[in-house]
């Protein structure tokens, strides 16, 4: 396997609030390889957009603080590095796409200087030779017209089409990595289409890994190689899409397969919920924290916290259904 | 067949937006409700899904057109009526952090339409607001306190138990369950169809998601560019859609299956939904549609029953 482009070992952030301090995540590991799409799945609150924040280091410090773990790009620890070496890190080796396409454009700038910014910063390169490169890229995801659409300003693009420049912006400096937080999850479902499949080609054309954090799971069936299922701050099961679809361990995985309905599925089947809310991170519980809403609990899992348990190369899981000692029940 | 509950005629709901324009939110959609089914609402944001539930329930006053329910035109009720309307149709809203008042404690939220109709009084008051929360899942120590110490989904169930405090008939919800995670998303589904069973209700459901929309709804109607494409049974609309648009839509909508995925083929439609105030002429969709004819520009295509119970606009059926 080589050296893996992104390697994240144990990382650990939280906020300090009044009243008292999140543990939003909470001992994270996974690696990225060049050129594959990881997803990180999981509902709100379980800290797939912190994960992402931290790799680009755009936590808020303070009230947040990575307290523990590395993460490495290209062997380089970024979690040590000063604010000043990030700057040469974000945009230029990790690129960003955020949720909402239109609160991540400024309204009061052209196109045209917002796609530019960040690679005459960190290139040296004329600034027609960098209009060049953004008339490129609007070509390659897909904006007709793009001398004429690079002196226009934000609101006269529309949702599915600012999402492609936010992804041509995040495209300009020839990224290894790109991260994606929801990058759908605003868009039409005609026009979420659309950007998935810009995705898939940007990869095959420019060989770009991807981490995408979504809670859609259809989208993440079409899209992802790997999937990194988080529950309460931390990775409870990663494995390949058909490990992950056909074969889930964890229960907290089971159940969120089993509560969404499917397109082509049986309408009589009632949806199978998963009971309860997620933990107060504030105190996480002791044992595992899914165990307060989980079927198969058993008296372990209320006091001690479970071992990662490796099952193929790709596929683990952190729960104790896997020890020798209990039962099996799927 | 079951009987009409709400009947929906050629409703038309229009916003000025000045300059002597017309957003036509909402352009000539006719269809029925019957008592005791879910009818489900679909499309994309800006097709006048929500803008027609409004409008149903009054919210918003009709352009022209008319909402039939149970005999009454319901833009023409009048006095003493306007109050009885009021209780039989209730509406749950999308955001539950922005339908409940922060400064009310649940208990008076839950209570306000009973104090208002005055059904329920003293003690019972408190008895069937403890009722109600027990029905939609919380408890009856939840009555004292306020919004902000429930989570969404717990709020959602507020917002139901609120609309069902009057025994409603017929229950419009707008987007109920799109701002819950997905675990959420199925206990409030699954709460919503058990009270329409123990409740003899009737819901129109608006939403986004189809795969949610199929799994609640008997029927299902299409809305896009505030037009009704087409309204058939969900399992005909899945197996047998007939517009190119509805074609689209579900083939756009990524099954959480990665087999199926990489198997399935995709009609991916290319560019933006057009403008609301300045739309295409006649049909629609016909500037996206991959069968788009040149009668598709000239001329509106006439709402009809293309097979037994399944109505369509389109060209390609007349």
């Amino acid at each position: 396997m080589g050296q893996a482009l992104l390697e994240i070992n144990e990382l650990a952030v939280s906020f300090s609030t009044q009243g008292g301090e999140v543990q939003a995540v909470r001992g994270v590991t996974f690696a990225v390889e060049k050129g594959e799409t990881v997803a990180i799945v999981g509902e709100s609150g379980c800290g797939k957009s912190v994960t992402a924040q931290s790799i680009m280091r755009l936590i808020p410090e303070p009230p947040g603080r990575i307290k523990n773990g590395t993460i490495h790009m290209n062997g380089k620890d970024l979690a040590s590095l000063s604010e000043k070496q990030m700057r040469g890190v974000r945009g230029k080796q990790i690129g960003m796409i955020f949720q909402d396409p239109m609160t991540s454009l400024n309204p009061t700038l052209k196109v045209g200087d917002q796609l530019t910014e960040g690679i005459l910063v960190h290139q040296k390169i004329s600034k027609n030779e960098a209009k060049q490169e953004a008339i490129n890229l609007l070509n390659l995801v897909g904006i007709a017209n793009p001398e004429e659409r690079l002196n226009q300003y934000p609101h006269q693009f529309s949702g599915g089409m600012r999402q492609r420049l936010m992804i041509a912006m995040a495209l300009m400096c020839k990224p290894e990595l790109l991260i994606a937080d929801e990058p759908t999850t605003a868009l039409d479902v005609t026009i979420q289409a659309q950007i998935i499949d810009l995705f898939k080609e940007i990869q095959r054309k420019t060989g770009v890994a991807i981490i995408i954090i979504t809670h859609d799971l259809g989208v993440v069936a079409q899209i992802a190689d790997r999937i990194n299922v988080m529950y309460a701050g931390e990775i409870v099961e990663t494995g390949t899409v058909k490990e992950i679809f056909y074969d889930p361990q964890h229960p907290y995985t089971r159940g969120l397969l089993d509560s969404v309905p499917r397109l082509d599925g049986d309408r009589t089947q009632k949806l199978i919920p998963i009971v309860g809310s997620p933990p107060d991170l504030f105190s996480p519980p002791e044992g595992c924290a899914f165990a307060a809403r989980c079927d198969y609990a058993m008296d372990v899992c209320l006091s001690h916290d479970p071992e990662h348990t490796k099952l193929t190369d790709h596929h683990y899981t952190k729960c104790w259904l896997q020890d020798k000692r209990a039962q099996k029940p799927f | 067949m079951a009987k009409k509950l709400v009947e929906v005629k050629n409703l038309q709901k229009h916003f000025d937006v000045g300059k002597g324009k017309k957003l036509k939110a909402v352009n000539d959609i006719s269809f029925d409700v019957y008592e005791g089914e879910t009818l489900g609402l679909v499309g994309e944001s800006g097709c006048g899904k929500s803008t027609t539930g409004r409008t149903i329930i009054r919210l918003y006053e009709a352009t022209s057109g008319e909402v039939v329910f149970r005999g009454d035109n319901v833009h023409k009720i009048k006095g003493k009526k306007v109050k009885e309307f009021n209780r039989r149709m209730q509406m749950i809203f999308q955001d539950p952090y922005a339908s409940l008042n922060p400064r009310m404690a649940v208990e008076d939220i839950i209570a306000e339409g009973m104090d208002i109709h005055g059904i329920y009084q003293g003690k019972e008051r408190t008895k069937r607001v403890h009722e109600l929360l027990e029905t939609v899942g919380l408890n009856s120590e939840h009555a004292t306190r306020f919004p902000h110490e429930f989570s969404g989904g717990q709020r959602q169930r507020i917002g139901i138990a609120r609309a069902l405090a009057v025994d409603p008939e017929f229950i419009i919800a707008d987007e109920p369950i799109s701002a819950l995670d997905v675990s959420i998303q199925a206990q409030v589904v699954n709460l919503m169809k058990d009270l329409q069973k123990d409740h003899g209700l009737t819901y129109l459901f608006i939403a986004h998601d189809l795969s949610m929309v199929k799994h609640i709804s008997d029927r299902i109607g299409v809305m896009y560019l505030g037009g009704l494409m087409e309204l058939a049974d969900s399992e005909d609309l899945y197996k047998e859609p007939l517009h190119p648009y509805t074609k689209a839509l579900l083939s756009s909508i990524p099954i959480p299956d990665p087999q199926k995925e990489e198997e399935r083929k995709r009609t991916i439609l290319s560019g933006d939904v057009p403008s609301p105030i300045d739309p295409p002429s006649g049909c629609p969709f016909r500037t996206r549609c991959p069968d788009a004819m040149d009668v598709c520009a000239k001329e509106r295509p006439v709402w009809q029953e293309a097979r037994p119970n399944h109505y369509v606009a389109c060209h390609l059926y007349e």
